[in-house]
């Protein structure tokens, strides 16, 4: 790091898109200057949690099943988002992701067989091995080897644009600030899920009671600089990836196994034993992302999810251990439950579900009759003790507010026109593709192709 | 072993390694890695006999634990292979035969193995010399017959089958006690197709080699060098082993007396032999000087380098004996090779080598477990 030098190009964020964009910049022959705000064992944001990339394919490829087309996987998009996602950037990102893998093992990323549990995402997804931190670590190495220069634990904290134009950034690094100046910018440093304040600004007083799955580091500091000196803004601060998780995870960084898988078998209840959605509306890979929100609204942030003796075992082997009980009054007990509503909750659920051949793998049909709210699938009476509960908290995982960027990652001023020299990558500008919901891998895709645009890019407008 | 003394410690780390098998079950990224992973996935809890199972399916290969968002310095401080090391120490504890010598796997030390060293060799000099003490320290000619000049044949050969049954008994016995604990049948054990899949991922290090770009060993990058020492290692002594068992064979089966000539049969393997076992455990020595503390239990350093020493010594003394043996010193020289060789197949049952057994047999368990349908423990 060197405050007398213009470097080709400083990229604020080494994840994902901050990596790709390095790798592809350096390839360029650009001099390239990586500011990471994390230690080095933190390092990669929430790249570190990731485990594979959604991935079209024309055939089999590489641990890849079967096909899934540029078609199947825009549609997909579209189902989740509804509509909110631009398509040819979403396009752009979909068509890019077939041509990622050969250009990822090249840089020392390697892939496995979808892992035990996750045979649906055989054919869409292709996993890494070791997950996103073996990812992120390959990438380093990768980037040390072709002379990339890192800077960990520094933490950006000033931008100077002048008009649509990037002049330099103030850092900070152990207490002392310094001025690095380069001719681009990739903005890759993420969303801003990490900044507890901001999350309240947004959210209000439930933000509290939220849990932040992945890395503390994503303040969001760069994000609201780009905002506040001109950029077009995408998305909104509400909109983001909430999954319903175990209330008992770490505040930050508890990452994949804090997830409970139990929803769909049983039924949820909020602190009041109140039942106040569907358990059973769809499969849980496609209904968790929302079971986040569902949680938030509900008094003090809390959920239960509760089955009985039938249906251990039967769903992805959650970290934390059930709270566990002989009787529905016990368990209501055990969790600060009222056990007269408790019982009445599951008494009048019980007395809802109709007779039906319960199958997980596919939309069964045992489902309740005449009860509000329904359950539609596997609706099983909760009467085989022992009772399981786990406690609920909405669990962010990354937000979509961003800045706006066309389709070589440059990033879009407030009246449209792109910025001269500031490029963006990654979970800072993923709103473009996905202003809500959420498809399983699609981070990944996103980081990938712009990272790898953005370096281009920049190496581009760089030697002219 | 105590089970009062060893208890309360042994459990606390049992607790730890269910606590991170737990966390490894719900994250599953390093399935792709070895076999623990795939093999900890069949389970939804881990008894103390899976503990010791998975354990000793682990080969130490450090991949997991460059990969792990868990890892320290995460409040989770998760390291995987770190603690299925100080499970493996235990289990050699637990499963050692005779019991009482398991603490043995503690004080196994350097200094241990050379002093037993030192007193096999001075036993066979002070036997050479209680005969004639001229004739240690003579020079023979090969026409001579110069090892059983200095030393009856009789008597190396009842020293080592002696030794030789103790070690075969120590380990069917530790054996005997190890696989019922895993649940499964004896007849398992010895049907072909498990232990034949177990011999040939044992023979090739399979799982040696961080799911195919190497080991993160000594560091966080990715080699072969500890699967390719630990090949010269291994393979060195099954060559030295097969010389003596040649040896053996050309004594008894046709009455060609030993020393043998240098293009002989038991020279050549012996030589070959003698060198890889040379290479290896000085590798494998140097690797581990420069290997990342945070992936072993330094408490086993003492029983490693033990091993590694008394190979390497072993190899040293018989090239040392074949090339001066036709010189005044090789009296002394055979006394400290037959030292050597007997030191390292006494400490076989209570030392290093132990975790070939039980490598094998999880091997082969894992290979039993493999051929049986996944058990319904839901996805997500």
């Amino acid at each position: 790091m060197d405050s007398s030098r213009i470097y080709d190009l400083l990229i604020l964020g080494g994840g994902n898109a901050g990596l790709c964009a390095a790798l592809a910049a350096r390839k360029a022959g650009l001099g390239v200057l990586v500011v990471e705000s994390a230690p080095i064992h933190f390092r990669g944001g929430n790249s570190r949690h990731t485990r594979n990339m959604r991935t079209m394919h024309a055939g089999p490829l590489d641990v890849l099943t079967g096909a899934y087309t540029e078609e199947e996987y825009w549609q997909d998009l579209l189902k989740v988002t509804g509509g909110l996602t631009d398509e040819a950037l979403a396009r752009l990102t979909i068509r890019g992701t077939e041509g990622h893998l050969p250009w990822m093992k090249q840089h020392g990323v390697r892939f496995q067989a979808p892992l035990g549990g996750t045979l649906h995402l055989s054919r869409t997804n292709a996993f890494f091995l070791g997950g996103g931190k073996a990812l992120v670590n390959a990438y380093y190495a990768a980037a040390a080897a072709m002379g990339v220069e890192t800077c960990y634990d520094t933490e950006a904290i000033d931008l100077e644009i002048e008009g649509d134009r990037f002049i330099a950034a103030t850092v900070r690094r152990e207490g002392a600030r310094q001025r690095l100046r380069a001719k681009a910018l990739v903005a890759a440093s993420g969303g801003f899920e990490s900044n507890l304040a901001w999350l309240r600004e947004a959210w209000g007083p439930p933000a509290d009671n939220f849990i932040v799955r992945g890395t503390p580091y994503n303040m969001g500091v760069v994000l609201k600089l780009l905002l506040a000196k001109g950029a077009k803004q995408v998305s909104d601060a509400m909109q983001g990836h909430c999954v319903a998780i175990d209330a008992r995870a770490p505040k930050f960084d508890g990452g994949i196994v804090t997830r409970v898988d139990a929803v769909s078998l049983g039924i949820v209840v909020n602190k009041h034993a109140q039942r106040f959605s569907d358990e059973g509306e769809d499969f849980w890979p496609k209904r968790y992302a929302i079971w986040g929100r569902l949680v938030a609204g509900q008094p003090d942030q809390l959920g239960f999810s509760i089955i009985d003796h039938k249906s251990m075992g039967k769903f992805m082997p959650p970290v934390y251990a059930p709270v566990k009980a002989a009787s529905l009054g016990e368990l209501a007990s055990a969790l600060g439950l009222d056990g007269a509503a408790l019982e009445a909750t599951v008494a009048q659920f019980n007395a809802a579900v109709r007779p039906g051949t319960f199958d997980h793998t596919i939309l069964d049909d045992c489902r309740t009759e005449g009860l509000a709210p329904p359950k539609t699938h596997w609706a099983r009476a909760i009467d085989s003790p022992p009772y399981y509960a786990y406690p609920l908290r909405p669990g962010i995982t990354f937000t979509y507010l961003g800045v706006a960027t066309d389709a070589k990652a440059r990033m879009l001023m407030a009246d449209g026109r792109p910025s001269a020299n500031i490029f963006a990558a990654g979970e800072i500008m993923a709103g473009n593709v996905l202003g809500k919901g959420y498809l399983a891998g699609i981070g990944m895709a996103i980081g990938t192709t712009f990272g790898r645009i953005a370096g281009e890019e920049a190496a581009r407008h760089v030697r002219g | 072993m105590s089970a009062g003394e060893a208890s309360p410690r042994l459990g606390e780390l049992i607790e730890e390694a269910q606590r991170v098998l737990a966390i490894c079950n719900a994250c599953r990224y390093c399935e792709g890695y070895c076999a623990v992973f795939p093999a900890l996935e069949r389970r939804l809890s881990f008894t103390e006999h899976d503990v010791h199972y998975l354990a000793s399916l682990c080969h130490n290969c450090g991949s997991c634990l460059y990969a792990c968002q868990y890892a320290p310095p995460h409040e989770f401080q998760l390291n995987f292979p770190r603690v299925l090391a100080q499970v493996r120490k235990q289990t050699y504890k637990r499963y050692a035969w005779p019991a009482f010598l398991a603490r043995a796997f503690e004080r196994n030390g350097l200094a241990v193995a050379l002093l037993t060293v030192a007193c096999l060799a001075l036993f066979f000099m002070a036997m050479a010399l209680a005969g004639d003490p001229a004739r240690l320290f003579r020079a023979y000619p090969d026409s001579e017959g110069s090892f059983y000049a200095v030393l009856p044949h009789g008597a190396m050969a009842g020293a080592f089958a002696v030794v030789f049954a103790y070690v075969i008994l120590a380990f069917a016995m530790s054996f005997a006690s190890f696989w019922p604990d895993t649940g499964e049948l004896a007849s398992e054990f010895v049907s072909p197709g498990s232990s034949g899949s177990a011999t040939w991922d044992a023979l090739t290090l399979k799982y040696l080699d961080g799911g195919g770009a190497g080991c993160t060993y000594p560091d966080e990058k990715p080699s072969f060098a500890r699967r390719n020492f630990h090949h010269l290692t291994f393979h060195g002594f099954m060559l030295c082993f097969a010389a003596t068992c040649v040896a053996t064979l050309y004594h008894y089966g046709f009455g060609w007396k030993a020393p043998y000539g240098f293009w002989s049969l038991p020279v050549l393997l012996g030589t070959v032999g003698g060198v890889g076992l040379l290479a290896g455990p000085a590798g494998l020595l140097w690797l581990k000087r420069r290997r990342d503390p945070l992936l072993v239990d330094p408490s086993q350093d003492g029983m490693d380098l033990a091993f590694l020493a008394l190979l390497f010594l072993v190899s040293l003394s018989g090239l040392l004996l074949l090339a001066l043996r036709e010189t005044r010193a090789m009296g002394i020289i055979l006394a400290v090779h037959l030292g050597a060789v007997l030191a390292l197949f006494l400490s076989l049952p209570h030392g290093k080598f132990v975790h070939a057994l039980y490598r094998f047999a999880a091997l082969t368990r894992f290979h039993i477990e493999r051929r049986r349908p996944l058990p319904e423990i839901g996805s997500e």
